[in-house]
C-alpha cells in the first residue's frame, strides 16, 4: 500500500515522458496515430514524443516511419503549428521511409506549448 | 496541447479515471472529457461509445470538422483477497500476463513478506484497503480466503463497483451459502450471478498452481471478451 500506483515514467509511457521533458524546459512535440488502414503496426492513439534535439520516445509504427516523423516534428516546433502526416504504400515518400507492411497511417504532430 | 492540459491528462491516468483527449484536427484546439461528462449531441454520442469500446477514433461532424478522440482507459489490475497458496502462484502468473496485482489479507501469518517477495501485499482488513484504493470497472476481484468475514465485504464492493471480473473460491455448496448471505445483505440476484464460482475456467485444475492458471485464464477471458471492456488493455509487457 505504501507504493502508490503510478505510471511508469522511466521506460514505457510517452505521455509521462512528454510531461517530464516539458517540465525540464525542453521543447516538446507530440505525435499521435489518429487513423489507420490495413495492417498498421500501432493502433490509433499511440504516441511518439520528440524533443527539440531530436531525441524521441515511444512509437507510431514498428520503427518504419519514426525517422520521418522526428524530422517533421522539428518543423512543427519551429513553426508552432500542428501538422497531419500520412504514410502508406500508395505514397512514394512513405514507401521510401518504409511503411512496407502494407498499411497506411495518419499521424498528427503538435507542439506541447501554450 | 498545452503543458497544463498534459499534466491534467497524466494526473487523471494516474488516478485511474477514464479520460479522453479530444482534438480538433483543423484548428488544433483540444480539451479533456471525462467519462460521464458530455452532451447528447452527435459528438457526445460518439464520445460515449468510444469510452465503452476503448478504441480511439476520428469523429467527423456535419460541418466537415474532424475531431480525434483519444481515449485513455485505466490498465486492468487484479486485487486478490487472501494471501494463500493459490495467491502465491497467481502473483507471478499475473505479472507475466501483464496485470498489476495487489494481495490483501488481514491475517499477518498469511500476509508475510517472506511468502510474497516482490508482491504488493497489504496486511490489513479489505474494507480499509478498498476505501483507500477503490475498486473500479477495470479491476478484477479474486476472493480466495474461504472466510466469509474476510471475503464477503470485498465481493459486495466489487459487484457494486462493476468490476469486470468477480471470482470467489469455494465448492458449489460453499458458494450457495455465500449467495444466501449476500442476498440477505441486499445484493441483487443479477449481481450475484456475476460471481464466477467455482472460480477459474473449468480445466480440471487440482493443485494451487493449476487453480491459479485457471483463474488467470478466466480473468483474461472476462477482459477480452466482454464487449464494453474489450479494449481495456493490460499493461504492455
Amino acid at each position: 500500500m505504501e507504493s502508490e500506483q503510478t505510471i511508469d515514467t522511466s521506460t514505457l509511457d510517452p505521455l509521462a515522458m512528454a510531461e517530464e521533458w516539458s517540465a525540464e524546459g525542453r521543447k516538446v512535440a507530440l505525435a499521435t496515430v489518429v487513423e489507420t488502414w490495413g495492417s498498421a503496426p500501432r493502433p490509433t492513439g499511440s504516441h511518439l514524443v520528440i524533443d527539440g534535439e531530436g531525441n524521441f520516445h515511444g512509437s507510431v509504427s514498428g520503427g518504419c516511419v519514426e525517422g520521418a516523423v522526428v524530422t517533421e516534428a522539428a518543423d512543427v516546433l519551429e513553426s508552432g503549428t500542428p501538422r497531419l502526416l500520412e504514410f502508406g504504400v500508395a505514397d512514394e515518400t512513405a514507401w521510401r521511409v518504409g511503411l512496407s507492411c502494407g498499411g497506411k497511417i495518419r499521424v498528427y504532430v503538435e507542439p506541447v506549448s501554450r | 496541447m498545452t503543458p497544463e492540459l498534459l499534466r491534467e491528462l497524466n494526473a487523471a491516468r494516474r488516478e485511474r479515471r477514464a479520460v479522453m483527449h479530444v482534438t480538433d484536427l483543423e484548428t488544433g484546439h483540444d480539451r479533456l472529457v471525462y467519462e460521464g461528462d458530455g452532451e447528447d449531441d452527435d459528438l457526445g454520442k460518439v464520445v460515449k461509445r468510444t469510452f465503452r469500446s476503448g478504441k480511439s477514433v476520428i469523429f467527423e461532424g456535419e460541418d466537415g470538422q474532424r475531431y480525434f478522440l483519444n481515449v485513455h482507459l485505466p490498465p486492468a489490475r487484479i486485487v486478490v483477497i487472501g494471501a494463500v497458496h493459490i495467491s502465491q502462484a497467481l502473483a507471478p502468473i499475473a505479472r507475466i500476463a501483464g496485470f498489476d496485482l495487489t494481495i490483501v489479507d488481514p491475517r499477518t501469518a498469511f500476509a508475510s513478506p517472506e511468502r510474497f517477495a516482490g508482491v504488493d501485499l497489504v496486511a490489513e482488513w479489505p474494507d480499509e484497503v478498498l476505501e483507500a484504493r477503490p475498486l473500479d470497472r477495470f479491476t478484477a476481484l479474486v476472493a480466495v480466503t474461504h472466510d466469509p468475514k474476510i471475503d464477503d465485504g470485498p465481493l459486495k464492493a466489487a459487484l457494486a463497483a462493476e468490476c469486470f471480473y468477480v471470482g470467489a473460491l469455494g465448492s458449489r455448496k460453499t458458494h450457495g451459502r455465500r449467495v444466501e448471505r449476500l442476498s440477505e445483505a441486499g445484493v441483487k440476484d443479477a449481481a450475484l450471478e456475476r460471481i464466477a464460482a467455482p472460480i477459474g475456467l473449468d480445466i480440471g485444475a487440482a493443485s494451487p498452481g493449476e487453480i491459479a492458471v485457471a483463474i488467470m485464464a478466466e480473468i483474461i477471458q472476462a477482459l477480452r471478451k466482454r464487449e464494453p471492456l474489450a479494449n481495456a488493455s493490460a499493461k504492455q509487457a
